[in-house]
């Protein structure tokens, strides 16, 4: 309608409340929970996805998290062994999954994903393998893609080749900015380090993947590039991961080198211990 | 007052003062994050008030019939800074969609719309205080040792609480605190929501990112027992945020989805008999992740607002049929056009006032 209406000027008061007494305390619980969550029906696939000791087997839910955990660790793969400044991929979507137990030795998922090459913004379909070994010490798990050659063999190589020329003998890198910023922003030359680090952190975020972890890198705290050597661009780097599952900010150093023929390769890496000064040094307003 | 035709917000505060606000006003800039003060400030969103810790804005139609409830509340966690950006969309949007769609003009007339910006402000300040501290999740609560701080308040709530999806460790993220609702801005949410939630239909939660509509319960145990109804209307509202950018949400439950988790506050609101709940998880799905940057601001707010608007018409369709809506708006036209001659002339109908939740 839009019209133009009286206003009613009625005395609005604060809605203020105090809130003194009610203290809601552990006896409401079973009041609430008599009331109204009820147990679950026999929903095999949401039984079966919570407990992390039982896990999904057979056809999994594509939608569903450990489908898309193994999926996200394909990512990491792929980025790792096809990564450049100028070529990152992400997981666009997971159109099915397979989980089967591999006698004592771990699981291994079978998955038809989406990949996505992020800033050529082309996709193809893959499909992908990972296995999760499991024991008692962590190993990594193992990742084998197939039918997805297209995507991998997006060419960047001048862009690559230029950027090595560049900062091989003439310019440097070095920046204590993070990348993202905390609004998001990544200055347009620091764009090509910013993805590199990612490729850099796929190392670490594929070594560490377990089915309980889902890591992207969340940001780059500093990148300070070291003398060339052997011809490979050299870098040390100081990366914030974020795990989903247990909502961590593990911090890691890398040292890493690169060049468009070589690609990433990860000389050395450095779990930083869980930061607890930032707590105690900016106080709360 | 205030002069003018563009005014879309009144309020008065107990000193009488009265604050006009322009929902679209010029200066304030949907599309970046802003600090805690710029959400506040007088002259700009959200009306400062000393002691006011937790404030959030009541919108709605005035009418003399009872009117039901949506609540929203975005930052329970503070490096989600889309979240609040988005809040802060989701009011000017309805502020100015209602004075032409009159769909909008009747879920207003017949639901108040309780909208908090920021929950965890404490938390949201400290995320703004240098580049270090952009990655906090909880509040500010000190821990039992006097080195830990924060407890995570999408753990703090009276459901299930510190059952799975936490840690007892108070340097954790997903530390629950010392016990169910133990954190003020638990608090102040359980009893104002608490103590009105037989008007609520509809609670939306909002965090980033993953891109994801999740409806209770986080414990695996437990399913909802309209669980069919919260997938169907969850997977409406996927279908309306895709078709704004083709963004893909995915829907379901946190176990099956994401992970397992308690003493969320979607799943206390759900408890408290709110049939309609959903944590809303925006973009993106891990390359900026919680440094969402601010040109898709504007975006992830639009899809995101499509979203929820198919929820809010669900619930506010089954509650209220067509045309109870229409006799009520028809109501209002006669009453308001008998008071326009009274009063002084002026321009809205619609009251906006901030309300608090005291901790």
């Amino acid at each position: 309608m839009g019209l133009r209406r009286a206003i009613v000027l009625f005395a609005l008061m604060e809605v203020t409340w105090s809130l003194s007494v009610t203290t809601i305390g552990p006896e409401t619980v079973s009041t609430d929970a008599s009331a109204h969550p009820e147990p679950a029906e026999e929903n095999t696939e949401q039984k079966e996805a919570a407990e992390e000791d039982v896990m999904a087997t057979g056809e999994l839910n594509p939608n569903h998290y450990p489908a898309q955990r193994a999926a996200k660790v394909v990512q990491h793969y792929l980025n790792l062994r096809h990564g450049s400044p100028y070529k990152l991929f992400g997981l666009k979507e997971v159109h099915s999954g397979n989980a089967e137990e591999v006698a004592d030795s771990g699981r291994k998922y079978q998955l038809e994903i989406s990949v996505h090459e992020i800033i050529s913004n082309t996709k193809e379909k893959c499909s992908a393998e990972v296995f999760f070994p499991s024991g008692a010490k962590q190993l990594s798990p193992q990742v084998q893609v197939s039918s997805c050659e297209e995507i991998l063999k997006l060419d960047a190589k001048s862009e690559e080749e230029a950027l090595y020329q560049q900062y091989k003998t003439n310019k440097t890198v070095c920046t204590e900015k993070r990348l993202p910023d905390s609004y998001g922003h990544v200055d347009p030359e620091m764009t090509p380090f910013w993805h590199l680090s990612i490729v850099a952190s796929s190392f670490i975020m594929l070594k560490e993947s377990t089915e309980n972890t889902l890591y992207n890198m969340a940001q780059v705290a500093n990148i300070t590039q070291l003398a060339t050597e052997n011809d490979q661009l050299k870098f040390d780097c100081h990366v914030l991961l974020h795990d989903m599952v247990s909502q961590e900010i593990p911090q890691w150093k890398l040292l890493f080198t690169w060049s468009p023929a070589e690609g990433v390769k990860v000389l050395h890496t450095e779990q930083l211990p869980h930061i607890h000064q930032s707590e105690k040094q900016a106080k709360p307003n | 007052f205030c002069g003018g035709g563009m005014q879309l917000g009144l309020f008065l505060s107990g000193n009488s003062h009265v604050f006009c606000a322009l929902s679209n006003k010029a200066e304030y800039d949907y599309f970046q994050y802003h600090p805690m003060e710029e959400v506040r400030e007088p002259a700009g969103w959200l009306r400062w008030r000393r002691n006011t810790p937790i404030t959030g804005r009541l919108i709605g139609l005035k009418t003399d019939a009872k009117k039901k409830a949506i609540w929203m509340d975005c930052g329970i966690h503070a490096r989600e800074w889309i979240a609040p950006a988005f809040c802060q969309y989701f009011v000017r949007q309805i502020l100015q969609t209602y004075k032409t769609d009159t769909k909008m003009e009747a879920m207003m007339t017949n639901m108040d719309f309780y909208i908090t910006p920021v929950l965890n402000v404490d938390g949201y300040i400290f995320s703004w205080t240098n580049s270090s501290t952009r990655l906090w999740r909880k509040n500010r609560s000190p821990g039992p040792s006097g080195d830990c701080y924060g407890t995570d308040l999408n753990r703090n709530f009276d459901a299930n609480w510190g059952t799975v999806g936490v840690s007892s460790d108070c340097n954790s993220n997903i530390y629950p605190g010392r016990g169910p609702i133990s954190e003020p801005e638990a608090q102040a949410v359980t009893y104002f929501v608490g103590s009105r939630k037989e008007d609520f239909l509809c609670f939306l939660t909002i965090h980033s990112y993953g891109q994801l509509l999740l409806i209770p319960f986080g414990h695996p145990d437990f399913t909802a027992s309209n669980y069919d109804e919260l997938m169907k209307v969850g997977e409406g509202a996927a279908e309306a945020i895709w078709k704004v950018h083709g963004k893909k949400y995915r829907v379901g439950t946190s176990p099956a989805v994401l992970y397992a988790n308690s003493g969320s506050s979607r799943d206390w609101a759900r408890m408290q008999d709110i049939p309609l709940t959903f944590t809303f998880e925006l973009r993106d799905n891990g390359t900026y992740g919680f440094e969402l940057p601010q040109e898709e601001i504007q975006p992830t707010c639009e899809e995101a607002y499509s979203g929820a608007l198919h929820i809010i018409t669900y619930a506010h369709d089954k509650t209220f049929n067509g045309a109870t809506a229409t006799a009520a708006a028809a109501v209002w036209t006669t009453l308001c056009s008998k008071l326009h001659t009274f009063l002084v002339p002026s321009v809205f109908s619609s009251f906006m006032t901030d309300f608090v939740l005291k901790a």
